[in-house]
């Protein structure tokens, strides 16, 4: 499926104050991958994703998504492949109702009000808000204001996912639900987050981003257990892979094995809370 | 800048001006279509969330004790040009009518051409662009946001003045009114240009390519001296045509008195009024006699006596019977129709 | 600070009143509208020293709330709150004019009967344009509007900043916390704050406005707004609008409760 696919190569971009955000960077995705792109504050994430999407052109170097280079020409029909939900869910949620947003780009590609209606309750289905389809934004919570941000844009029935940190902000509870959401998910998934926990979960993939360029490339795993490479970036291990606070022992992909074997119950309750 | 009422015009002047405006609106909108910049449409938006909500940062006025907000016209005259500044000043004041009563409906068209007209067509393109027409220093935004503020607000408050007078709601001799307006909207507007002035400033300084963005798109920037001459006479010619007209219904000058102003046709709907009712009185014969005589003693007293149907002593107390009847029955039958209601949802439930 | 709040709230309220399901919330968006404008016209079109006449057009108001099962008292406040703005125009009347007019047999000013029907008038002016809302909601307002033939592009713009006041409103509220947490026991801002503040805000205004156009391009938007399948008017409708405005226009020509008064007092 080869038009599934996103390469980038040798991207440049300054932003017009002459701030050079991304440089040369070159990677591929394909179909199916579900792809975390981590890095500290201002390494670029955020302007690589909107490179990606064509809200930005490169100064040098190009993006191609399936074999189509990303130009103002071919946006249109780019736009309808990658669906991206922003960090800021009041952004993308700027009609009155969630289903007037949902609705919003299905009725942009001209399509039937009944395909729109059709895609609209998927759309809402999938995240499990359909029965916020009457609210008004502002009376979300944060988690369903994400979970409408990203209906809106799973309406439009896009190929990959693009999400700008879609974690942040959210309590504990709200978080799991967006995480399992993701899960779900059957798209191809790019996914930039400082939840590493998270991108440790959903992602298989990780490119490490520092400065503009791409400091590694590699999967999961590999990378979000490398501490070198995590310090030099800004970054810390993801909190699951740490030390246990406790006895200091690693945590193992079942939490963490102990050295002492508890018995008694107040032990197995702290036991508990150290775990996630 | 105050908001004209409902309560205060008449469906004549609300709708002249109401039409006014959708003409201007219009035009405006073709504009904005024509520059193709979708861009600029949530940022319209947006920035009519601002300024409504920027209308409610008060700040204290030194050495006076009482506070002021911004009013916005010029703000959103400045930064988004005067056709998208319209329309966002339309926007806001239809949402501030719909949700709080502030303005109305039949008034939106007048408030919408006090607050926005000015502004935009006439403050901002011949004064603060000919104050800023040699590029932008922070001097020249001050004396461009005073001088600007200053006469949309004076022209504002004077149309309030001539709307509220030609609807004939109000008792205000002319002469009062504007003596009372217009040096109240020289404080307002001294107080809409230091706010002005002070954020274009901001703005400047910290993103100076908004305003030249603002000032470059704008095709007004350099419109043509004939088209501003034009433009200036036929906004002379308009108001002078209003001026005439309102002298020449005023025989005495300056003593425009709203008995006259009012206009006549209003007036002759309650005399009909009267006769059917004295009709009706007369069929049913269920009121004495002295009624009528009243009535007539009235008819004589002049028209504008006539305007008030209820003076004569018969016929006030009918009204005051017939009047809490009327509230009364109102009430009772909106509190019955609650106790059904609520009933059924009682049972239902 | 609290006024920001206030209007919050008030918007927020109306907002969810106009989301209930009764009669009055099932009528066409347009015909709300157009009932409306046919009441305030008459309402308005009564000259400045009606009282008794504009009596039964509380019949309005007190139904539509009564069959929208609106709560009074919210709504009443709002509407009080308006009300000093009227008063500061309508006071003036009594001060310019002392003319008496002789009603009932008592002599009063004539100027106090002219506030009185100014009060009146505003009271339900303001009544009913909040009621409209407050049985439509901004979404089917947008409607009517649509169908009323205003570009699309302008109710596109007017629905966000429906929807951006709240945002931003709590944003400035969010600013306003902080400044007087520093600022204590100030009355407003200092004035030389004023401008560094709003404009703080103004510029994320301008940021916000630059992500919400990159949504909705990445949406498919390119000026184009399109909304959904407009309802048609149905005979419900049409059957509405035409029983009001029959009670409007008959109460404009008769004055009823003068009708009713005299056929009372008659009859005693
Ligand atoms: N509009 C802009 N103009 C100029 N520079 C910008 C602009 N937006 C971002 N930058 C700069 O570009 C760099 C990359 O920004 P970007 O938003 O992509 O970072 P990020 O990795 O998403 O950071 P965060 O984790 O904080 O979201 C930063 O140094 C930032 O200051
Ligand atoms: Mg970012």
């Amino acid at each position: 499926m080869s038009h599934h696919k996103i390469e980038v190569r040798n991207l440049y971009f300054s932003y017009p104050d002459g701030h050079k955000a991304i440089k040369n960077m070159s990677f591929s995705i394909y179909h199916g991958e579900s792809i975390g792109i981590i890095g500290a504050n201002g390494a670029g994430k955020s302007t690589l994703l909107m490179l990606l999407m064509g809200v930005y052109f490169p100064d040098g170097g190009e993006v191609l998504v399936g074999d189509v280079r990303v130009t103002k020409k071919t946006l249109p029909m780019i736009r309808q492949r990658l669906g991206m939900v922003f960090q800021d869910p009041d952004d993308q949620l700027f009609m009155t109702t969630v289903y007037e947003d949902v609705a919003f780009g299905p009725r942009n590609y001209k399509l039937e009000e009944e395909d729109v209606e059709r895609r609209v309750m998927q759309a809402l289905e999938k995240v499990g808000i359909p029965h916020l389809k009457d609210r008004a934004p502002y009376k979300l919570s944060g988690g369903e204001k994400r979970s409408a941000a990203i209906a809106s844009v799973l309406s439009m029935q896009p190929d990959v996912l693009i999400m700008d940190e879609p974690t942040s902000g959210l309590d504990p509870k709200s978080r799991r639900r967006v995480i399992d959401l993701l899960k779900s998910f059957e798209h191809t998934k790019i996914i930039t987050s400082h939840d590493l926990d998270m991108v440790l979960e959903t992602c298989k993939r990780i490119i490490v981003i520092k400065k503009g360029e791409i400091a590694a490339d590699g999967t999961a795993v590999d990378i979000l257990s490398n501490e070198d490479l995590l310090n030099s970036c800004g970054l810390e291990l993801p909190l699951s892979l740490q030390k246990c606070p406790v006895c200091g022992t690693s945590k193992g992909k079942f939490g963490y094995i102990h050295e002492k074997i508890v018995v008694d119950k107040e032990a197995k309750k702290e036991l508990r809370l150290t775990r996630e | 800048m105050m908001h004209m009422a409902d309560a205060l015009i008449s469906p004549a002047v609300g709708g002249t001006m109401l039409a006014t405006t959708a003409g201007v609106a219009a035009y405006s909108i073709k504009k904005l279509q024509n520059e193709l910049d979708e861009k600029k449409i949530p940022l319209m938006g947006v920035m009519g969330a601002f300024v409504f909500a920027a209308q409610m940062i008060n700040f204290s006025i030194p050495g006076t004790g009482s506070s002021g907000h911004l009013g916005g016209g010029m703000l959103l005259a400045i930064l988004l040009g005067p056709y998208a500044g319209f329309l966002t000043m339309a926007s806001i004041l239809l949402i501030q009518a719909l949700f709080f009563g502030d303005g109305g409906l039949l008034a939106f068209g007048c408030n919408v051409f006090n607050l926005g007209f000015y502004t935009c067509f006439i403050a901002y393109p011949f004064i603060y662009k000919w104050f800023t027409r040699k590029g932008i220093t922070s001097k020249r935004i001050f004396a461009g946001s005073m001088a600007s503020a200053l006469v949309a607000l004076q022209l504002g408050a004077f149309s309030v003045v001539l709307e509220t007078l030609l609807s004939g709601k109000t008792e205000l001799p002319f002469e009062k009114f504007v003596l009372l307006m217009q040096p109240i909207h020289l404080a307002i507007g001294i107080v809409e240009g230091l706010v002005t002035a002070a954020i274009i400033t901001f703005v400047w300084r910290a993103r100076p390519d908004i305003l030249e963005k603002a000032a470059n798109e704008e095709a007004f920037g350099n419109i043509s001296m004939k088209k501003v001459l034009t433009a200036l006479s036929i906004a002379v010619v308009v108001v002078g045509g209003l001026f005439s007209w309102f002298a020449s219904a005023n025989p005495d000058g300056l003593e425009w008195s709203i008995e006259k102003t009012a206009g006549t046709a209003e007036l002759e709907a309650p005399d009909g009024i009267h006769e059917t009712l004295s009709e009706i009185q007369s069929k049913t014969a269920l009121l004495p006699d002295y009624d009528f005589k009243a009535s007539e003693n009235e008819k004589t007293a002049g028209q504008a006596e006539n305007a008030w149907p209820a003076v004569n002593a018969g016929t006030s107390v009918s009204g005051i019977v017939g009047g809490a009847l009327t509230l009364a029955l109102a009430v009772f039958t909106g509190w019955v129709i609650m106790l059904i209601k609520r009933r059924k949802i009682k049972t239902t439930a | 600070m609290s006024n920001m709040i206030n209007s919050l709230s008030n918007m927020r309220l109306l907002d969810d009143l106009a989301r209930k399901e009764t009669f009055i919330h099932r009528i066409h968006p347009l015909i709300k509208l157009l009932t409306t404008v046919v009441y305030l016209t008459v309402v308005v079109s009564f000259e400045r020293y009606e009282i008794i006449g504009l009596l039964p057009f509380i019949f309005y108001p007190i139904l539509i709330f009564a069959f929208a099962e609106l709560p009074v008292a919210p709504i009443l406040k709002m509407i009080l709150l308006i009300e000093p703005f009227i008063i500061g125009i309508g006071i003036l009347n009594p001060l310019f004019d002392h003319s008496k007019v002789l009603f009932g047999g008592i002599a009063i000013s004539k100027g106090w009967v002219t506030f009185l029907s100014i009060l009146i008038k505003c009271s339900l002016t303001v009544t009913a344009s909040i009621l409209l809302i407050a049985t439509t909601g901004m979404d089917r307002f947008a409607v009517a509007l649509r169908m009323l033939k205003i570009p699309k592009i302008f109710v596109l713009q007017i629905l966000l900043t429906y929807r951006y006041i709240s945002v931003l409103i709590e944003e400035v509220s969010r600013m306003i916390r902080a400044y007087s947490l520093r600022a204590p026991g100030q009355k407003g801002l200092k004035w030389s704050a004023w401008g560094s503040f709003a404009g703080q805000i103004l510029l994320r205004t301008f940021e916000r406005a630059e992500r919400v156009y990159q949504a909705m391009n990445l949406r498919g938007f390119t000026g184009e707004y399109y909304t959904g399948d407009i309802a048609k008017l149905s005979f419900k409708d049409l059957a509405y609008f035409a029983a009001w405005s029959l009670f409007f226009i008959i109460a404009r020509i008769y004055n009823i409760p003068v009708l009713i008064g005299s056929l009372f007092t008659g009859v005693i």
